[in-house]
């Protein structure tokens, strides 16, 4: 028979550990309500779900806990934390969890995600020329080919614009064409808006990858080059 | 930039908020006449991140303004449960490139379930993962919506939506408001 578990005795370390960096976490409170899970979508995949990852770290099942693959099938949504009447910060548990695995043996398309941005500026990993080239040319193509908006320009790095605009890298790379419709609408509304060159994609996979490093780089870079280049006031996230 | 502190000048807010207040003021002049006999059905798909994750359901509320603006109140019907209440599609925090490609669709099978349950012909989803997780599980689950970009429907209001700009639309709205002269 299995023997009882001496809840005295308990080493628990990993729930101390991401106390120190989440002091606000309220693992303690947690009275297994089960609010969280019944409105979780991700509740039962790897055979896990929001409470018992609580119960499992409150427990001290500190190998358990590191060995689940669930922490990347969680989308960090918020949905359990919303509904939670002692605010268990789970969503940020789930961020630590990640951080906790070595880098190395994070998710490789996430992790190459990150890297691709940190080096390029967008997810994809395209050259920042080709980037322009893009934007240039799509739309000239609009103001050649339609007479209503033959005056439709899109500038990179334009000093002194109102707003500049982030683009999911997705759009330039596989959707062009995509890219027109938001453009007609700005020069519809007499928008003063330009693109930055750099860290332009609007995605940012290193915050998924729990990689606070390169997050805070990526967003630094992006904060300096508005701010100190093109000054713009106004920064408007496309989706 | 909250999380890490780092100071900024410059104001940061989503292009859903400037459709909505463009059209208050007059300056996008949008109708959903195009919509009046078609009688398209279109429901939202509610980002965490601009819904629940900021904490007001401003945006969202932007969002049903310019979409009831665009496609017709009549036509516009709420997925169940929605705005801060809404459930992730499941595409979101990296999962699309995560590599648990079963349990990332066996994730989105409530989000199906609630999108189909709306008999919506359009999902406008302002979201990049939301966009390819909703477009993955309804094919997979079967599902006969098609999701669109909310730029490509307020520019069909505006009768200036062009030829190769169509790609998500179904053979339904292919040659609506198309006109080959402009």
């Amino acid at each position: 028979m299995a023997e009882a578990m001496k809840i005295d005795e308990l080493d628990i370390r990993l729930k101390q550990e991401i106390l120190e960096v989440l002091p606000e976490g309220n693992f303690d409170l947690c009275f297994t309500c089960g609010t969280c899970t019944g409105g979780c979508p991700a509740s039962e995949q790897f055979d896990m779900d929001p409470r018992k990852l609580i119960r499992m770290l409150n427990l001290g099942l500190d190998e358990q806990v590191r060995k689940s693959p669930w922490i990347w099938v969680c989308s960090m949504c918020a949905r359990c934390v919303f509904a939670c009447p002692m605010n268990v910060d789970i969503p940020k548990l789930v961020y630590n969890l990640r951080k906790s695995v070595p880098r190395e043996q994070r998710p490789k398309g996430i992790m190459g995600s990150c890297d691709q941005h940190i080096r390029s500026g967008n997810a994809m990993g395209v050259p920042k020329d080709d980037f322009v080239f893009t934007v240039t040319d799509v739309a000239e193509e609009i103001a050649e080919e339609q007479p209503l908006f033959k005056d439709l320009r899109v500038t990179v790095d334009r000093k002194g614009a109102n707003m500049v605009l982030n683009q999911n890298s997705r759009e330039p790379v596989t959707e062009p064409d995509e890219l027109g419709p938001l453009w007609k609408i700005l020069h519809t509304v007499g928008a003063d808006w330009t693109y930055p060159s750099i860290m332009w994609a609007g995605e940012n996979y290193c915050m998924f990858l729990a990689d606070d490093e390169g997050w805070r780089y990526i967003i630094e870079e992006f904060t300096y080059h508005i701010d100190n280049n093109i000054k713009a006031p106004l920064v408007v996230n496309t989706e | 930039m909250r999380k890490f502190n780092i100071p900024h000048k410059f104001q940061l807010i989503t292009i859903i908020e400037l459709y909505a207040q463009w059209i208050r003021e007059g300056k996008l002049v949008v109708s959903s006449d195009w919509n009046r006999d078609l009688k398209v059905k279109f429901t939202v798909q509610d980002p965490c991140n601009i819904a629940r994750k900021t904490g007001s359901n401003k945006i969202v509320d932007d969002l049903r303004f310019v979409v009831k603006r665009v496609a017709g109140e009549e036509n516009f019907v709420e997925t169940i449960p929605n705005r801060d209440n809404n459930f992730c599609c499941g595409g979101g925090g990296g999962a699309l490139q995560a590599g648990f490609t079963d349990q990332r669709q066996a994730y989105g099978r409530t989000k199906f379930n609630q999108i189909a349950a709306t008999g919506a012909d359009y999902v406008i989803a302002p979201c990049h993962n939301c966009h390819g997780q909703i477009e993955d599980i309804g094919r997979l689950y079967g599902g006969s919506y098609h999701v669109v970009h909310l730029w490509t429907i307020i520019c069909l209001a505006m009768g200036v939506l062009g030829e190769n700009e169509r790609s998500y639309l179904g053979p339904d709205l292919a040659e609506v408001g198309l006109n080959r002269d402009k």
